[in-house]
């Protein structure tokens, strides 16, 4: 009964296989990015780009392997609802940075 | 009704508590308050953005951070995070003494982060670089504070849990409140992602 109680909601339904895998993947794509900046062995525009796709990379994992978040229909509404939720993030930070990095230039 | 203590409520409570809808509504309903938060982390983050080079001759993040230590604060996050879904398995088999042990050890590693981030904070304004210092430092507070703040609620939200599974057991309310107290923590390890990205790997390069 209980089983049926858990299984029911789209953010919770982990097995040990999918903690572990998660875990391996979250370790992986923690060393690299800190590994890249450590070293300094890329160029600062390359480091960037390193670090922001381990970033985002990393969040996926935790969403799919953590939050169980995917596209089955018991996690639908979880899912449109951080679709919705990114999208309003997207225009909030780019909005910010596209209009104050053009203020600056202009006052400049 | 989600309140009341297990032992007080009527047999009609402990079913509708119990009903798989009203668990996936209370689910989703605090998954919509993850998303709130998460547009409460993103206004933080653009604030970073803006602000997080204007060190008005105040030192820089290439001067302040150390990374050997942010990544020792981001492995305890992330144990804890692993731990945490651990805790979930257990609760799945219903093993009250693994839920029990798990939560403890989960507990430990937060507060281990959070005492980790209360002294890296302790030694900056020892240092005089306080909050007050330049705009890049009262955004940096003001982002990795919120976070640290929302961590020290859900150590205090989980030492409670603690005390509700010793003391009433794994009743359906206990279950579904460790359910939304888990998707918490792994939020907060995904809040951190960002943090540790965005403002110390970057900020010292």
């Amino acid at each position: 009964m209980s089983q049926a109680l858990i299984e029911s909601t789209g953010a919770s339904r982990g097995t040990l296989k999918s903690y572990l895998t998660g875990f391996v993947l979250s370790l992986i794509l923690t060393a690299i990015p800190f590994a890249l900046v450590m070293s300094g062995a890329w160029s600062a525009s390359a480091a960037i780009a390193g670090i922001l796709s381990a970033g985002i990379l990393q969040i996926l994992v935790h969403l799919y392997y953590f939050l169980h978040l995917d596209t089955s229909s018991a996690a639908r509404w979880n899912m449109l609802a951080m679709i919705f939720t990114v999208l309003i993030m997207v225009l909030f930070v780019g909005g910010t940075i596209w209009i104050m990095y053009n203020l600056y230039h202009r006052m400049m | 009704m989600m309140t009341t203590d297990a032992s007080t409520i009527s047999i009609a409570h402990i079913e509708e508590a119990a009903h798989p809808d009203t668990v996936a509504m209370q689910t989703f309903g605090f998954w919509l308050y993850l998303m709130s938060d998460l547009i409460l982390f993103a206004t933080l983050f653009a604030t970073y953005a803006v602000l997080g080079h204007n060190y008005a001759g105040g030192p820089t993040g290439k001067e302040l951070f150390e990374l050997p230590y942010v990544l020792g604060e981001t492995l305890l996050l992330l144990f804890s995070s692993v731990s945490c879904g651990l805790v979930m398995l257990a609760v799945h088999n219903e093993i009250q003494k693994r839920v029990l042990i798990g939560l403890v050890v989960t507990f430990l590693l937060g507060l281990g982060f959070v005492s980790m981030e209360i002294l890296e904070f302790r030694s900056l304004i020892a240092q005089g670089y306080g909050p007050d210092r330049s705009a890049f430092l009262s955004s940096y507070f003001t982002l990795v504070g919120t976070h640290g703040a929302h961590v020290t609620f859900g150590l205090i939200w989980m030492a409670v849990m603690i005390g509700q599974v010793a003391v009433k057991g794994l009743t359906y309310p206990v279950q579904s409140r460790l359910m939304r107290l888990s998707m918490f923590w792994h939020f907060l390890d995904i809040v951190w992602i960002g943090i540790f990205s965005v403002v110390y790997l970057m900020g010292v390069m």
